[in-house]
């Protein structure tokens, strides 16, 4: 039994030293930082008294084993006041200081809550449209559009407004934290940071058909210079993202490489989220008959 | 019009080998299933004793016959799922292109929540409830039969779908937009919606059936507080049934009405809201993993009682940790998608909400510590699965709570993370408590126990294999792996989705352990035999019975005077030195054996296959023969047969004889 637990034990270790590299517990800002902040709070909490658990239930077993019991037989000992009382206090007591976790945590990292920025610094806004099956990030203010990758600088509070123009699909960009989904009609919002320059991992995180595993995107941190370069190369280079583009992005399709567009047409994104525009059409060939079995394009 | 509708060659997947192969493989087993059958004229019998029986013993071993059949397809998926995702790194794009691969993952939740699991948990209520109430049937024993054939009817669709046509391609819930005509034009929703809203009828009824069973019909002198903890859950569980199936089926009958009469409830556009769909599928859906979870959290109580040798500690506390579960599980839907961006007083709610959940199940745990406390541990495979429960599942638990805690799931949401979770709590509660009770009752149903070393060795192998399958996908989902990749491009992830690829193999080991333990069993039978029908010295009326129990179960009903009614008995006998006076046996009317769920079943397939394929005529067909086949039952003049009162002392006589001075002084000997 021993063994299970330094086992145990060794895995855990072994799990957090792994996510210690590369993964949630590297984290790249401060929403993500926060939230790793409150999920070790909460697992430190709660293995406070799991741990115990798990020795005390492999302890009884092995204690009063019929074969060779160490322990006095009390064949009708089933109620007592006081284990009673104990029994219901410990997790009752766990969950109030962890509910003050979550009241305060749901508060706190609510991703449309703006984040503060340094004097002179004003958030960058991003508008996201996801389509079948690729990411589009538009800069309004910039009046550049990207799709499948992300360039936002680093140190700067980036407000993210969010549409889909088909399915569901979420936004995330694990090591900056905080998830969103994108829902055809609706706008939703996430407030992001990076912390330094750094090419960080994207993707959707919620199933939205045959191309799904191809809906990553590179988010990418830079310095705010290169930030203003990078919009200062795109701009007026490359085709134009307009209503015909568009129409041609919405439909069902992967991409290879990352892109840009040099000019927007202005309101865009709000014509997605209105539904000015018509959702992406959705698969255009079957298998054998569409209605049947169609297969994807991609 | 068309006169098969959707239906023409182009449904079966000739391009597509391995669903091709594997419906060939699978229909061609149960042809020769049925033949075999008939070549050895087992069919009257079968026919007799078994399909159209109401006696709710046999309905609840057709439940489990159901269910390890599907657990079994469920985890061919499971293990297609994890090798694609082994073979998919690096660019490689593995064995399944993602039309298949997403119908696999869909086809795996449904069939094991819905084909697995629930007939799993139903099969066991329906065996052991009315034997613990000490009564001889269920309320409804005819609709019994109906429950259960409906649920095979919905069971029999989902797997058509493999070699007709196909499956959902949107996930085991089937969120619109993505399941709207606009994205799912094919038949594979449709195979979704009928097989769930026919199966769900079916379940219903046995909520209703199981709910009114343990209000109404429990043995005299059983008041409510001295029903055995596992009625409790039971009761619980079935309420929940009541309460929560018809969203199930208001929901999917609105997504039906949206893709066959061009309605807008979850569309795009014309107003409809996909995130409605959400909302209410998750109002079914949380209560549901509670539906699964109570009765196995009610078996691990008998277990851990009986095999501790000891009453279960604090029994008024577990059942009132088990109707709070019931109520609070009804108000935290909304944290399956705190993603969404309700804002952080919703979000706060229902994370608190459900963190308070965790309070009834710890309390629970406790309890189950405390019972072994003062015990004799007997460490048979019933009390290995129980362990194997407690350990894994207040982890699962733990992880289960972290995911309530809304900015953590921020990051964790739709992860391997999550789907680690889930399995955590499904295997190690439903899937543990489902075995420990098949473990626990097989003696009772089949008059033999199961042999005990394969048993150790299943227990063994598939704690090892799912320990080493899911802890990798815990270290993903922390990692930011998103569940249902087709192929993964980044590489941190590779190396932990290898491993957990490898530890399916350990719990296909497991699956094959307990198969050959089964095999194993009813060869060695006789030597395994169950002569007393009390082989674990149990606790509960179950084990008054002989084993295997006589249709009529009690051939007189027996007063109950306190907590654990058979204890007591027993008890009484030991310090009498002998069993209870014989009593004066009269004739028993017992419910007559009926085809009407079968036939009923029958018709739905149709009703179901028909309107999938856009078929009218037949859904028309379909529907004239279910009508008929409910006249025909609700006007039969004679619908109970008498058991004379000779036979049923002779069948209490042999029992009693069965339980001599020897087994009176065995029992009473200090354990």
């Amino acid at each position: 039994m021993k063994a299970i637990q330094r086992g145990a034990a060794s895995m855990l270790l072994l799990a957090l030293a792994s996510c210690s590299h590369q993964g949630l517990l590297d984290t790249a800002g401060p929403i993500a930082a926060g939230e790793r902040t409150i999920l070790l709070n909460s697992l430190v909490i709660m293995l406070a008294i799991v741990i115990p658990t798990i020795a005390a239930t492999l302890g009884f077993a092995f204690w009063y084993r019929a074969d060779k019991p160490r322990g006095r037989y009390l064949p009708d000992w089933a109620y007592s006041g006081r284990v009673e009382l104990v029994v219901w206090a410990i997790p009752i007591l766990v969950i109030l200081f962890l509910a003050g976790v979550i009241w305060v945590g749901s508060h706190d990292l609510d991703p449309s809550k703006p984040l503060p920025a340094e004097k002179n610094v004003k958030p960058l806004e991003v508008q996201v449209v996801s389509l079948d099956w690729k990411w589009l990030f538009i800069y309004p203010e910039q009046g550049v559009a990207s799709v499948n990758r992300l360039v936002i600088p680093a140190g700067v509070p980036v407000h993210f407004s969010l549409t889909s123009a088909s399915v569901m699909n979420a936004f995330f960009v694990h090591r900056l934290g905080s998830m969103i989904y994108t829902m055809n009609g609706m706008v939703t919002q996430v407030n992001l940071q990076a912390d330094k320059p750094g090419i960080y991992w994207g993707q959707s995180a919620q199933y939205s058909g045959d191309g799904f595993s191809d809906m990553n995107f590179q988010a990418r941190a830079v310095a705010p210079a290169d930030f203003a370069a990078w919009v200062g190369k795109t701009k007026g280079q490359g085709p134009s993202l307009d209503a015909a583009a568009y129409a041609g992005l919405a439909k069902q399709s992967t991409i290879k490489q990352p892109y840009s567009y040099g000019t927007v047409q202005p309101g865009l994104f709000d014509q997605v989220a209105m539904q000015k525009i018509a959702a992406g059409p959705g698969p255009q060939v079957g298998h054998g008959d569409v209605n049947v079995s169609p297969r994807s394009t991609k | 019009m068309k006169l098969l509708g959707k239906l023409d060659w182009s449904a079966i997947p000739l391009d597509q080998p391995i669903p091709l192969i594997a419906s060939a493989v699978a229909g061609g087993l149960v042809v020769g299933v049925l033949i075999y059958a008939w070549a050895k004229g087992w069919w009257p019998y079968l026919w007799n004793e078994w399909i159209t029986s109401v006696d709710h013993k046999r309905i609840g071993v057709m439940y489990i016959i159901l269910a390890a059949l599907m657990l079994l397809r469920g985890f061919s998926d499971a293990v297609m799922m994890r090798s694609q995702q082994a073979l998919a790194l690096h660019g490689a794009q593995g064995y399944l292109p993602p039309e298949h691969y997403d119908q696999v993952f869909t086809a795996h939740g449904t069939i094991m929540i819905f084909f697995g699991g629930m007939p799993l948990v139903i099969g066991l209520m329906n065996f052991a409830v009315p034997l613990q109430l000490g009564v001889r049937d269920v309320a409804f024993p005819t609709w019994n039969n109906v429950g259960f054939w409906l649920t095979a009817t919905g069971a029999l669709l989902v797997n058509l779908s493999l070699g007709i046509g196909e499956f959902a391609r949107t996930g085991w819930l089937p969120y619109p937009p993505l399941s709207e005509l606009a994205y799912s034009p094919g038949v594979g929703v449709d195979y979704y919606i009928w097989a769930l809203q026919i199966s769900g009828i079916g379940t219903l009824s046995t909520g209703i059936n199981l709910v009114t069973t343990i209000l109404k019909m429990r043995a005299p002198g059983m008041s409510y507080l001295r029903m055995p903890v596992f009625c409790w859950t039971s009761l619980a569980a079935n309420l929940l049934i009541v309460a929560v199936f018809p969203i199930l089926t208001a929901t999917l009958a609105m997504l039906a009405l949206d893709r066959y009469l061009d309605f807008h409830f979850f569309t795009n556009t014309a107003g409809g809201n996909p995130m409605m769909f959400v909302n209410l599928i998750w109002a079914w859906g949380h209560p549901e993993v509670y539906i699964l979870v109570l009765p196995c959290f009610g078996i691990f109580s008998e277990v851990f009682s009986t095999f501790s040798g000891k009453p279960l500690f604090g029994y008024r506390s577990m059942v009132m940790a088990t109707m709070f579960i019931c109520v609070v599980s009804l108000v935290v839907w909304l944290h399956h998608f705190f993603t969404m961006g309700a804002g952080g007083d919703v979000n706060a709610f229902f994370g608190i909400s459900t963190s308070i959940i965790a309070v009834g199940t710890g309390v629970k745990i406790y309890n189950w510590l405390f019972t072994m406390y003062g015990g004799r541990v007997r460490f048979e495979p019933p009390l290995l699965w129980a362990l194997g429960f407690m350990v894994t599942f207040v982890i699962g638990g733990m992880t289960g709570v972290l995911l309530a805690v809304p900015p953590a799931d921020f990051v964790l949401h739709n992860s391997m993370f999550l789907v680690a979770h889930f399995h955590n709590v499904i295997i190690g509660g439903v899937v543990f408590g489902a075995f420990a009770g098949y473990e626990y009752w097989f003696p009772k149903a089949f008059g033999f126990r199961l042999h005990k070393g394969w048993g150790v060795a299943a227990f063994w192998l598939t704690l090892a294999g799912f320990v080493a399958t899911f802890t990798p996908l815990y270290i993903v989902g922390m990692e930011g792996m998103t569940r249902r990749l087709q192929h993964i491009d980044n590489p941190l992830w590779d190396p932990w989705i290898i491993l957990a690829g490898l530890g399916t193999i350990v719990i296909g080991a497991g699956v094959a352990a307990q198969l050959i333990q089964l095999v194993v069993s009813i060869r060695m039978r006789d030597q395994l035999r169950d002569v007393t029908g009390d082989p674990w010295n149990g606790r509960t009326l179950e084990w008054v019975t002989p084993s295997p129990p006589p249709t009529f179960n009690f051939p007189v009903l027996h007063d109950v005077h306190g907590e654990e009614a058979y204890w007591g008995m027993k008890q009484a006998a030991i310090a009498q030195e002998r069993l209870y006076d014989e009593p004066d046996y009269k004739p028993i009317e017992m419910p007559k054996n009926s085809p009407t769920g079968f036939v009923t079943a029958f018709f739905a397939a149709i009703i179901g296959f028909a309107l999938i394929w856009h078929i009218w005529w037949l859904v028309a067909l379909g529907l004239v023969g279910a009508y008929a086949t409910f006249v025909v039952f609700a006007w039969r003049d004679e619908d109970e047969y008498e058991i004379p009162a000779e036979e049923v002392a002779r069948v209490d006589r042999a029992r009693r004889a069965a339980r001599g001075p020897e087994w009176l002084a065995s029992m009473g000997a200090p354990q």
